[in-house]
C-alpha cells in the first residue's frame, strides 16, 4: 500500500543519491514539486530520465543533481532552448552531463519493457538515423522468425519514477485522466514511486476503464495542490505560458539561474513557499 | 485583410504562403501525424478549410484532435478535450504509427540535406556541438513509418546544407534506391514546403528539385537560400496564391490563438 505522506518525507525516504530517476508527464501533470524537493535535498549523481526533458530538468541540472541524462527531446516547448542543459553538454557546468539519446518511440518502448519485465524493448526504429552511431545502447537484432532486422534498447528500470496526477483516494489509489504520455508505464517499471496529487479525496468515481493506479502498486502518495506548476493538471489548473517564457532569460545566465534557485527553491520550505515567493517576483518584473 | 477582397490584390507574408501551400496538400480524410509548429499550423489550417474531415494525432496521445486554438506545446489540454480519443504515448507509437495507420507524418526540421534528410540534433560535432539542438523527438519513426512525409520549414543557407552534420531522422539517405535498401516502409519524404517555393524529389534520384515557385520570388533567390547547386524542375510552376478563404481562416486562428496563449503558436515538444 502506498503510504500517503508529506512530499519532503517521501523524496526523503525513497530518492537516494546515484539513483535512476525518471520525472515524467508529457507536457501535462509534470512533477514540478517534486523536482524543487530532490533539489532541496541536495540529491547528487542522479541518473535522469525523461522522454522530454524541459525546465524540470533544467533547473535539476543546473543545480548539479545529475551525472547522466536519457532522453529523447530537450528543449523548453515553444520558447527555445534549455540553456542549462545546453551549459552543460556544451561547457560541462557546472558539471559534466553524459547522454544517452534516443527517440520517443524508442525511449515510449523501453518504458513498455520495463514495465514488462524484459531487458530490453524491440521496434522497427531507428533505420537510417546517425543515433545507433553515437549512443551504443541502440543496438539491432535479427528476428528469429523472418530475419528481419529490429531495433532494441535496453529497457528502462527507475530506481524510482515520480509522478504528478490529479487525484488520490484515502487508500493511495490515484486517478490520472488527460494526457496520459508514460506516466503508467514509468510507475510500473520503476521499484518505488511517488505520486504527487492535487487532492485525496472519498471516492474516485472512476469509469471501468480509467487510467487507475492501485495504492498497491505505489510506494508514496503525497498531496500537492498545483504541484504541476508551471504545467498543468487538467480539470485543476492551466499552463502557465508566462512562466515558461519567463524561464528562458532566467536560465540564460549561470548567476541569474542560480540567485533564481536560491530565492525560489533553496529558501523555501516547500512548493507552497515557492508559489508565494514566485508571485512576489512576478510582481516585481510585471 | 477583409475577405471579400479580389484574390489578386492579396498581400501575403511569405510565412503565410508557405503555410497555405503547405496546408493545401493535406487532402480530406488523411490520418496525419502532426508535428508542433508550422506543421501544426498547416494542418489545422486545412481542417477550418478544405479538409474537415482530416485526422489529426498528435504524439503526446490525442486521436482526432480538433483544437479551438493552435498549441503552444505538443500536449496542451485542448488537443486532449477536442480529441476523439486519447491514448498513451507508448500506443500513438506502437499501434497507430508503427501499426502502419499514418498516411502523412507532417514534420518541421532544423536542417535538411538535398535528399530530405532532417537534422535536429547538432550542429557541429555530436560530442562537442556548436549548437546543441532539443533533438529527436517522434521524427526518426514518423519519418520512416508513415506512408508519406511533408517538410515544412523556412529555407536559408544555415538550414538547407549540403551535407548534414547529423542525421536524425531519414529522408532518402544517399539517394536513389538506398531508402528502400536500407528497409524503410514508408514512401518518403514527397514535398518540402519553404517560404520560397515547394521542392519534391526527383523520381529517380530523389534529389530535392524546385517544382514550384512562390509568386514574386526569383529562382535566383531559391538558388541562394540553398547550400548545394540546387536542381529546377524544367516545367516549373508557380505556386497558386493564397485564397482569401484560407488566408481569413489562418488570420483568425492565429489571432485567436495570441489571445489565448500571447503568442502566434510557435511550439515544441515537452
Amino acid at each position: 500500500m502506498a503510504n500517503i505522506t508529506p512530499l519532503r518525507e517521501a523524496v526523503a525516504s525513497l530518492v537516494h543519491d546515484g539513483d535512476t530517476v525518471a520525472l515524467e508527464g508529457f507536457t501535462h501533470l509534470i512533477p514540478h514539486a517534486a523536482g524543487h524537493e530532490i533539489v532541496r535535498q541536495g540529491r547528487r549523481d542522479l541518473t535522469l530520465v525523461r522522454m522530454t526533458p524541459d525546465l524540470i530538468y533544467d533547473q535539476l541540472i543546473g543545480m548539479g543533481c545529475a551525472a547522466k541524462l536519457i532522453f529523447s527531446w530537450g528543449g523548453n516547448p515553444g520558447v527555445g532552448s534549455l540553456h542549462r542543459f545546453r551549459d552543460a553538454v556544451e561547457q560541462g557546468w557546472p558539471q559534466r552531463l553524459a547522454i544517452e539519446e534516443h527517440s520517443h518511440a524508442g525511449m515510449a518502448n523501453a518504458y513498455v519493457a520495463g514495465a514488462s519485465n524484459l531487458p530490453f524493448a524491440l521496434l522497427r526504429g531507428y533505420t537510417g538515423s546517425d543515433l545507433p552511431k553515437v549512443n551504443p545502447n541502440i543496438r539491432f537484432v535479427e528476428c528469429p522468425f523472418t530475419g528481419e532486422k529490429l531495433a532494441a534498447i535496453p529497457s528502462v528500470r527507475p530506481d524510482v519514477t515520480v509522478i504528478h496526477a490529479q487525484k488520490a483516494d484515502r487508500r493511495g489509489n490515484v486517478l490520472i485522466w488527460g494526457i496520459l504520455g508514460v506516466q503508467k508505464e514509468a510507475v510500473l517499471a520503476a521499484k518505488r514511486s511517488i505520486v504527487t496529487v492535487e487532492e485525496i479525496v472519498d471516492d474516485l468515481e472512476a469509469p471501468p476503464n480509467a487510467c487507475v493506479l492501485p495504492s498497491w502498486a505505489l510506494s508514496a502518495v503525497c498531496p500537492v495542490p498545483g504541484g504541476a506548476y508551471p504545467s498543468y493538471a487538467q480539470g485543476y489548473s492551466e499552463r502557465d505560458n508566462r512562466f515558461y517564457k519567463a524561464w528562458d532569460p532566467i536560465a540564460r545566465s549561470r548567476e541569474t539561474f542560480q540567485a533564481w534557485m536560491q530565492r525560489h527553491v533553496l529558501d523555501t520550505d516547500d512548493f507552497a513557499g515557492f508559489r508565494r515567493v514566485l508571485a512576489e517576483s512576478m510582481k516585481e518584473t510585471a | 485583410m477583409p475577405a471579400e477582397a479580389n484574390a489578386e490584390t492579396l498581400d501575403f507574408t511569405a510565412t503565410e504562403i508557405m503555410t497555405v501551400a503547405a496546408s493545401r496538400l493535406l487532402k480530406d480524410g488523411t490520418v496525419c501525424f502532426v508535428g508542433i509548429g508550422l506543421p501544426s499550423t498547416a494542418a489545422n489550417l486545412a481542417r477550418l478549410t478544405h479538409a474537415p474531415d482530416v485526422v489529426l494525432i498528435y504524439e503526446s496521445g490525442p486521436i482526432g484532435a480538433k483544437p479551438t486554438v493552435l498549441p503552444l506545446s505538443i500536449g496542451d489540454g485542448d488537443l486532449a478535450l477536442t480529441a476523439d480519443t486519447v491514448v498513451g504515448t507508448p500506443e500513438i507509437f506502437r499501434y497507430w504509427l508503427q501499426g502502419g495507420r499514418i498516411d502523412v507524418g507532417f514534420l518541421g526540421a532544423a536542417q535538411v540535406d538535398r535528399f530530405a534528410n532532417i537534422n535536429t540534433t547538432v550542429i557541429g560535432p555530436y560530442d562537442t556541438p556548436k549548437v546543441r539542438l532539443p533533438g529527436a523527438g517522434g521524427a526518426p519513426e514518423i519519418a520512416s513509418q508513415a506512408k508519406e512525409v511533408f517538410i515544412v520549414l523556412k529555407q536559408s543557407p544555415k538550414a538547407f546544407v549540403a551535407k548534414l552534420p547529423f542525421v536524425t531522422s531519414a529522408g532518402y539517405l544517399d539517394g536513389g534506391d538506398a531508402r528502400a535498401r536500407a528497409g524503410i516502409p514508408g514512401a518518403g519524404p514527397t514535398a518540402v514546403i519553404t517560404d520560397l517555393g515547394i521542392l519534391t524529389p526527383d523520381p529517380v534520384t530523389k534529389e530535392l528539385t524546385l517544382t514550384s515557385i512562390h509568386p514574386g520570388v526569383t529562382v535566383e533567390q531559391v538558388k541562394a537560400a540553398t547550400g548545394w547547386e540546387l536542381k529546377i524542375a524544367p516545367d516549373l510552376k508557380t505556386t497558386e496564391i493564397p485564397d482569401a478563404g484560407a488566408l481569413a481562416a489562418l488570420r483568425d486562428l492565429q489571432a485567436r490563438t495570441a489571445a489565448a496563449h500571447g503568442q502566434a503558436g510557435g511550439g515544441g515538444e515537452g
